[in-house]
């Protein structure tokens, strides 16, 4: 039952997206054949689903361990944003020496920018009791600034024709391709590690049991003595060290260098990927395919059908609407069904 | 020296209208015991409302006017999911930011080119003419003198009229309010209604009034900032005005700074509102007794008579 | 009186009241009849479906089928404002106040058309003076004591000059001798002509006060008497079928080592709405029940709470387990060295209600079943203990897999019992043990604990319910303003006297002001 939303979602805002391409004069079978199909019908563009999917489905995985304890971590964005700079400062520091060692050290950097980041919001929660919601947009936005500072100033490329942005890494620094002719690479292996790990977390630790309670009943969880304190750090800081590799990622793979805008907002469509995958590690990297597949849908939009890119957010936030207003109707129908039972039973017992 | 200050002051009231509007809206929202995050996305869509029908119109009443509308109308896209449908008002908040940002920008592409005249202060006679107070109060667009009177308006409702305390009541205790028979789900309505209505005009004033110009994500966190000034007037409007200004005071601090040639990045200065934000909430919320006594008992939680 | 209520038409009329929820059939052709004037009592236990039937007739909820007439006439309550325009006013079990608003702003918000609060606020003073329910209309709820709260909702439902008032088991907010003062105003007010229904499960207080009663049970009525004329025990047998059943209780075996003491416990609340804890001195000895009585709200979420570990304290060694000091340990170190806990809330405190019984009982019996490996979780050990669970104590459910929701209340009451005896704890401590429990699980309920303590478990049980104390405790101390009394051997003290110590005299007491729970009108009212 629970599964089944999801699809009903995707199917609803599939059925819009036709109502849409109408209204604005396509042809709509054309266009979300386009906006679909098109994208993954070659080698190329699946291997381009998976390099999206990749940090959607790392960052929804460390986000969802977080929602599950009512932990609110909105900020991945930002926390992304400093796993660039973390790993891509390394990178750039690494001028020449680097070996084998020197990409690993870059992945240690990338996730720890990203939990140092979210440190920020799990500490003012805990020690000041300030919302986590608020504080951690709020940093995605000083995130932000900051990268724009560094590849303004500080790292930018003297070569770089006064471009805002760093020096290319090396070669020997970038995640080595999975199938060479596409942009696909290592980095994929490492989100599905990262899947893996939050599946065992959630559905086997006592520690990913103890935060479930902490989500259902914050009561049950002191009454039992769980401490809420950890249920914060670790919420904060799996969703950081995620996005922080998934930044590390990006630059690490297919940009190969900082520039001011490195993510088209893996962050905040992860939140939305975290949902559609019920907070579930294995349900998230399915729903990070069908986001992916909406990124690379309104990049081709554009091309072919001369919309503007923003329709990937469009569809991403009709996804999530339908996605909680199908929640509930599934809900209600089991709710009613039950209801119809006992009925049934006594009408029969009365006849 | 107080030439010098005039423009200042001005431009202070000027920055933090939005916050007054969003803000106030909010509050009365959550008076009611709904948590609707999505006062970005009502911005935006008010924002683009407003700028798209000021265009079209020619007349910048008839933007506000679309700005209010919109913001009600994706006001009540999270009402009917968080209160008919009782989903989760935290995701559905996050539902409504992130789909109003998608939506204004895939709708807006036609308009980051457009250019609006920029409107002309509305001198109220006499009083303008005052020396200091007349040009830095009384020589604003028309949007700051009805901010205020949302301000004297939201003030007189929520603590000297019965439907204010009715409202109060029921984000105290839902559960009671409708025990004594009160219409709890149509007065949350109204409330999420009006929130959305104010962040709209909000957003229209940003891009009718204040810019004027559309631009993708043009709010930059103004609704995020607003729903953050609440908690810190703890659920009050008179504080709520105070910390639309200081946050006003601290976005014009960074401009005349920069206009300035102060010797710091431009980025530390853009980031001055968003730490500052941080630093007022937890300012306010590290006493926990604070929040307790003045939050609505029961914000964000979903409540439907039949559970 | 008699032979006008024979003339006019009942003041209330039920016939055939059906209202069937998706789990349960609360009420199933319910007839009920109340006269003007009369103090008609609707008796059943736990779970009969006497709260269903009061929101049926105060319009909070509406009946699947059967007819209603007032005075007479057939109406249709659609709401509670349409039951106040017929004259109907309820008080309900759980208050249905604004704490953070004044008395004066909570009654107005109940009354249709109250404008001016000024002289809302003198009729409050005048109503609740003529009926001895002194007020203050101009305090905030929140700073009332529970019994000054229940003043307000009867005052609010007199100013209405209402024809029926419903009282919802309003003695267990207050202490015994509260509870006469209140009967002296409801006689006057039935004397005025004014019905009353009266919903109570306590006998003798039903004999007391009123003069007709229905009895409920699973939802049907099983018959009408007049209280005065039947025994305690003839009604019991009305309203559960049988006899009231009793524990078999051994006498104490004194000499028990302390297990749990509790050494100048103080403590200032978290809440601003909450009870400031004051020099509470209590030993706990290993083979004795001991019990902490008291009307609600006078400090003994706090001091559970201070105990268990939710809320841990400064000093250490105002909390001692088995002679360690424990003040400053959370509540999983309390439980290694041997605590087990039962708290009032089963949903949500106690169980986690989504979640299943295996996954409940990994909750708190992780440590003793052995469950955890290497930080992961052994679901098979967990599903074992909580069906040996579910055999042990009788529980009704569909399994270890059920969600806890899905158990009536009594039976998620025994599993929580039942799951914290099992893993054979050194000091027990138990909230409202059988509060909202029928009579069948309440009588296992204490019959384990009494086992419990022959196997020389210390057992600190904390209840709303004297009866439940004087059945099954050795010794009893009684907790009013966050201090506690002396504990008494339950055989050398009586109902009376732990009456008078719970409105906070007890001999020793300091002096303070207005103690709780019904008696500090007077002083409210000077303020």
């Amino acid at each position: 039952m629970r599964y089944l939303s999801p699809l009903l979602a995707a199917a609803l805002t599939i059925l819009v997206g036709y109502a849409l391409f109408s209204a604005l004069g396509r042809d709509p079978l054309a266009a979300l054949h386009a906006f679909f199909v098109r994208p993954v019908s070659t080698a190329n563009g699946v291997a381009e689903l998976l390099l999206k999917a990749s940090p959607l489905m790392m960052i929804a995985t460390g986000l969802a361990l977080g929602f599950r304890a009512n932990v609110w971590n909105i900020g991945a964005e930002g926390q992304l944003i400093l796993g660039a700079i973390c790993g891509g400062g390394v990178a750039l520091h690494l001028e020449g020496a680097a070996s084998g060692w020197g990409l690993a050290l870059m992945v240690v950097a990338g996730a720890l920018g990203g939990m140092a980041w979210a440190a920020i919001p799990a500490f003012l929660r805990t020690r000041f009791n300030a919302s986590e919601i608020l504080t951690s947009l709020m940093l995605t936005y000083v995130a932000a600034l900051l990268l724009s500072y560094l590849v303004h100033g500080p790292w930018r490329d003297p070569q770089g024709f006064n471009f805002p942005q760093s020096r290319m890494f090396d070669d020997a620094l970038l995640f080595p391709l999975l199938v060479e002719g596409t942009r696909l690479n290592a980095s994929f292996l490492l989100a599905l590690a990262v899947v893996a790990a939050g599946w065992v977390f959630v559905h086997k630790s006592f520690l990913g049991y103890q935060m479930r309670v902490a989500g259902l009943a914050d009561a049950a969880a002191r009454y039992a003595g769980f401490s809420a304190t950890r249920t914060v750090w670790i919420g904060m800081l799996a969703g950081g060290g995620a996005a922080g590799l998934a930044g590390l990622a990006e630059v690490a793979g297919p940009i190969g260098q900082l520039t001011p805008s490195i993510s088209p907002g893996y962050g905040f469509a992860a939140i939305i990927v975290a949902f559609v995958g019920r907070l579930n590690p294995v349900g998230c990297a399915l729903a990070s395919l069908l986001m992916s597949l909406l990124y690379l849908g309104g990049e081709q939009a554009q091309m072919e059908l001369r919309l503007p890119a923003a329709i990937t957010g469009l569809f991403q936030g009709m996804l999530l609407f339908f996605l909680l207003g199908a929640d509930v109707l599934i809900n209600f129908r089991v709710r009613a069904l039950r209801r119809a039972g006992p009925a049934a039973a006594s009408a029969g017992q009365a006849a | 020296m107080t030439d010098a200050l005039v423009p200042i002051l001005a431009a202070t009231l000027a920055a933090g209208t939005p916050l007054v509007f969003a803000a106030l809206g909010e509050l009365v929202v959550e008076k009611s015991g709904v948590l609707n995050l999505g006062v970005e996305g009502m911005m935006l869509c008010g924002a683009l409302a407003g700028f798209a029908a000021t265009v079209a119109s020619g007349s910048a009443a008839v933007g506000a006017l679309a700005g209010l509308a919109a913001g009600a109308a994706a006001a009540l896209v999270f009402a009917l999911l968080t209160l008919t449908l009782q989903a989760n008002q935290v995701a559905a908040g996050l539902a409504l930011s992130i789909f109003g940002v998608g939506l204004s920008a895939f709708a807006g592409k036609p308009f980051e080119s457009v250019a609006l005249p920029a409107p002309q202060p509305f001198a109220l006679p006499a009083l303008a003419d005052l020396p200091l107070v007349g040009p830095v109060l009384f020589a604003q667009p028309p949007l700051v003198y009805l901010s205020w009177a949302l301000f004297g308006l939201v003030s007189w409702f929520l603590y000297r009229t019965r439907p204010g305390l009715v409202l109060r009541a029921v984000g105290e205790s839902p559960a009671v309010a409708h025990a004594i028979g009160y219409p709890v789900i149509g007065i949350r309505y109204l409330a999420t209604l009006f929130g959305g209505a104010m962040a709209g005009v909000g957003g229209a004033y940003l891009s009718v009034s204040y810019t004027p110009m559309w631009a993708e994500n043009m709010t930059a966190g103004r609704g995020w900032i607003a729903l953050a000034l609440v908690v810190f007037a703890t659920w009050r409007p008179g504080r709520v005005l105070a910390g639309a200004y200081l946050f006003g005071g601290v976005t014009i601090a960074q401009f005349f700074a920069q206009g300035a040639g102060a010797a710091v990045a431009s980025q530390l200065l853009s980031s001055l509102p968003y730490l500052a934000t941080i630093g007022v909430l937890v300012l306010i919320s590290r006493n926990p007794n604070v929040i307790r006594l003045n939050a609505p008992v029961s914000l964000g939680q979903s409540y439907h008579p039949d559970a | 009186m008699q032979g006008a209520a024979a003339a006019a038409p009942p003041r209330l009329s039920l016939r055939g009241i059906r209202k069937a929820y998706p789990a349960v059939v609360a009420n199933d052709g319910i007839d009920l009849d109340v006269a003007p004037g009369e103090i008609h009592a609707v008796l059943g236990e736990n779970g009969a479906g006497k709260s269903t039937l009061m929101k049926i007739i105060y319009g909070v909820v509406q009946p699947d089928a059967g007819a209603i007439r007032w005075e007479g006439r057939p109406v249709a309550i659609a709401s509670p404002h349409a039951a106040r325009a017929l004259g109907i006013g309820m008080v309900f079990q759980h208050f249905s106040l604004f704490e953070t608003l004044t008395v004066t702003q909570n009654v107005a918000l109940a009354l249709d058309g109250a404008r001016d609060l000024a002289a809302l606020a003198r009729r409050i003073a005048e109503v609740s003076q003529r009926y001895g329910l002194p007020l203050d209309p101009r305090r905030l709820v929140h700073s009332l004591s529970v019994g000054e709260r229940q003043r307000v909702e009867i005052v609010r439902c007199l100013l209405q000059a209402p024809r029926l008032l419903i009282l919802d088991e309003p003695t267990s907010v207050l202490t015994p001798q509260a509870v006469q003062r209140l009967f002296e105003t409801l006689r006057q007010l039935a004397a005025e002509g004014c019905s009353i229904l009266y919903i109570s499960h306590k006998l003798d207080e039903i004999k007391a006060l009123c003069t007709g009663a229905t009895v409920l049970r699973a939802g049907r009525v099983t018959g009408t008497c007049d209280p005065r004329r039947e025994t305690a025990s003839s009604m019991a047998r009305m309203m559960i079928g049988r006899d009231l059943p009793v524990c078999a209780h051994a006498a104490a075996a004194p000499g028990g080592e302390p297990r749990l003491v509790l050494a100048g416990l103080a403590r200032a609340a978290d809440d601003p709405f909450g009870t400031d804890l004051d020099g509470i001195d209590l030993a706990v000895h290993a083979g004795e029940i001991v019990g902490i009585a008291g009307v609600s709200g006078n400090g003994q979420q706090e001091l559970l709470r201070a105990v268990s570990g939710e809320t841990p304290l400064g000093a250490p060694l105002a909390v001692q387990l088995l002679g360690a000091g424990v003040g400053r340990m959370h509540p999983g170190r309390r439980r290694k060295l041997g605590l087990g806990f039962v708290p009032e809330e089963r949903l949500g405190r106690g169980a986690v209600p989504h979640m299943s019984l295996a996954e409940n009982a990994l909750l708190t019996a992780h440590r003793a079943g052995g469950m955890v490996r290497a930080g992961l979780v052994r679901a098979r050990r967990a599903t074992a203990f909580a069906r040996d669970c579910i055999e042990r104590f009788a529980v009704k459910c569909g399994g270890p897999g059920a969600a806890a929701r899905s158990l009536s209340g009594g039976n998620l009451q025994k599993f929580i019992v039942g799951r914290e005896i099992l893993q054979a704890p050194k000091v027990l401590v138990v909230a409202q043990p059988t509060w909202g429990v029928d009579v069948g699980a309440a009588t296992f309920i204490r019959q384990a604990l009494i086992d419990l303590r022959k196997r020389g478990t210390a057992i600190l049980v904390i209840s709303e319910e004297l009866d439940e104390l004087f059945e099954i405790c050795d010794r009893i101390a009684v907790i009013a303003q966050g201090r506690l009394s002396p504990a008494r051997p339950t055989r050398e003290t009586s109902v009376e006297e732990i009456g008078v110590w719970m409105s906070g005299l007890w001999p020793g007491a300091r002096a303070a002001g207005a103690p709780a729970g019904g008696t500090g009108g007077a002083t409210a009212t000077q303020a």
